[in-house]
């Protein structure tokens, strides 16, 4: 049993090595690239909303900033996530392994970049005049915890779905770009109307995205988002395993 | 004789025929009772009813034509297709020789893919790496080894794919018709290997249209005819058999 959880540890090490390795060769500007598309975000919705329609907002790119990486972590794994059993079919139909591997490389290849982006978010607040809090050091492992639930299960659901379903591919950009718009990331959740502000709680990343930004911007984490999210990313891995287990025994067969 | 390795009892393999669903939601939703109805009673039938075993040891060949079943009876003693009837057995750790590049990624130079392809075949890390020396030499490739491998010929992959698996100690070889890309040199290099490996008690299933390999290395024949086992037995008359029942 101890070689099989070892085994297990190899792979995804292995796995994540070859995510990391090839993000990195296929482009020569991996990291940057990894920086710059949620900061490419951050300036056009500075622009729209802060200089074309003027939202009252203080330190407004510092909010963007720190609301759109963690974010771009998350939507990274998942738009991707429908290609990633397809893309490996000439192993999974030879090779009898745990396929979920494949995907939680993914996701860790995210999040190792977001983690490696924390940086950058450290720049742009000693620029704002503000200062990283102590609450970092446990606040940010306990959130990259919830997160990696979340996304795992989420994209575990998509891509084993997506082997039966093959247009499932399009429906989860949509689904990203409506979920992304429907959280609190680019506006507080203040400034929902009161009539609406209730629909927050049905949003499954919205507790774990303000709670990011909660952290990042004034070191706090807030025991009641966090208890939802984490009930959100509990749910939300235990449904992608579900289905994940429930098909997997057929993937070699659709492939 | 030998405890048998690999036991199939009455397997039969069918499953329903997927086009339906893999065309999308969208044609699913507007097709609905057609797809329901085809996926219900539409099923095809890739293996019927097929018994035999495999003794420690022994190299088993399996003949037949394109589209028989043979792939998919690798793929159940595989591990990655479940039997929709029978049982199948299998004792030892499963090496299979995975087809032309299958499980490398052409971004990542030989050397990181033989950690890969390694791992991935139920290695360690830290066997690989302590066998990476071997594995090199055995695939040939010399300065090759550390560039990506999009640029390998098919014949360099073949060798690659071939070395990381001939330095695993596999316990269970099964092999898909991929030695043909090779060149001669390396073909019978990798003939000797097997026999090396006959000779280590490594037992083997050999797919293949090579009918003077199979003569040359298996113990028994297996011709698959029309998703069921026609007759398994002696190489030397069945290989006779099929090649005069094909070339008319």
């Amino acid at each position: 049993m101890n070689s099989r959880i070892q085994h297990y540890i190899d792979l995804i090490i292995v796995l994540t090595q070859k995510e990391m390795k090839v993000r990195y060769k296929s482009s020569f500007l991996g990291y940057v690239w990894s920086i710059l598309n949620p900061l490419a975000f951050a300036f056009i919705f500075f622009v729209i909303f802060k200089v074309v329609m003027r939202i009252q907002m203080e330190n407004y790119t510092l909010f963007l900033i720190t609301g759109l990486f963690p974010w771009q972590c998350f939507s990274n794994s998942v738009n991707i996530s429908p290609g990633v059993f397809l893309g490996n079919a000439s192993i999974i139909k030879k090779v009898s392994f745990p396929r979920n591997v494949t995907l939680l490389a993914v996701v860790l290849q995210d999040m190792i970049h977001f983690i490696l982006a924390i940086p950058v978010i450290v720049f742009f607040m000693f620029i704002y005049q503000e200062q990283p809090s102590f609450s970092w050091f446990y606040g940010i492992p306990i959130l990259l915890g919830v997160q990696l639930f979340m996304t795992y299960g989420i994209a575990l659901a998509i891509s084993s779905i997506n082997l039966f379903f093959r247009d499932l591919e399009r429906l989860t950009i949509i689904f990203t770009t409506f979920l992304f718009y429907v959280t609190p990331i680019i506006y507080p959740e203040t400034m929902i109307p009161a009539k609406y502000r209730y629909l927050i709680d049905f949003n499954p990343v919205a507790p774990l995205m303000i709670s990011w930004r909660n952290l990042f911007l004034e070191g706090t984490l807030r025991l009641e988002l966090l208890a939802v999210s984490l009930a959100y990313g509990v749910a939300a891995y235990m449904a992608g395993y579900f289905i994940y287990k429930k098909l997997s025994w057929k993937f070699a067969e659709v492939l | 004789m030998k405890k048998p390795v690999i036991v199939l009892d009455n397997v039969s393999k069918s499953y329903p025929l997927y086009h339906h669903i893999t065309g999308g939601i969208k044609n699913f939703l507007f097709n609905l009772p057609e797809a329901l109805n085809s996926m219900r009673n539409n099923r095809f039938e890739a293996l019927k009813d097929i018994s035999f075993k495999v003794h420690k040891g022994e190299t088993l060949g399996i003949i037949g034509r394109n589209g028989a079943g043979k792939s998919t009876l690798l793929g159940l003693i595989a591990g990655v297709l479940k039997p929709s009837n029978g049982k199948i057995i299998v004792n030892g750790r499963i090496s299979p020789l995975l087809e032309l590049g299958g499980g490398f990624h052409p971004e990542l130079t030989g050397n990181e893919n033989i950690i890969l392809n390694g791992v991935l075949l139920g290695m360690s890390r830290v066997e690989v790496k302590s066998k990476m020396k071997e594995i090199v030499e055995f695939s040939e490739l010399g300065d090759f080894i550390d560039q990506p491998i999009r640029v390998y010929s098919s014949g360099m992959l073949a060798r690659l794919g071939f070395s990381v698996v001939s330095c695993l100690d596999p316990e269970i070889l099964l092999i898909d018709e991929i030695l043909a890309v090779g060149d001669l040199d390396f073909q019978k290099k990798c003939i000797d290997k097997m026999m090396g490996f006959k000779k280590s008690g490594v037992t083997m299933v050999f797919v293949s249209h090579s009918m003077p390999d199979v003569k040359r290395i298996c113990d028994r024949v297996a011709w698959i005819e029309n998703h069921t086992l026609k007759i398994i037995g002696d190489p030397e008359n069945i290989v006779i058999s099929y090649t005069s029942h094909y070339s008319v």
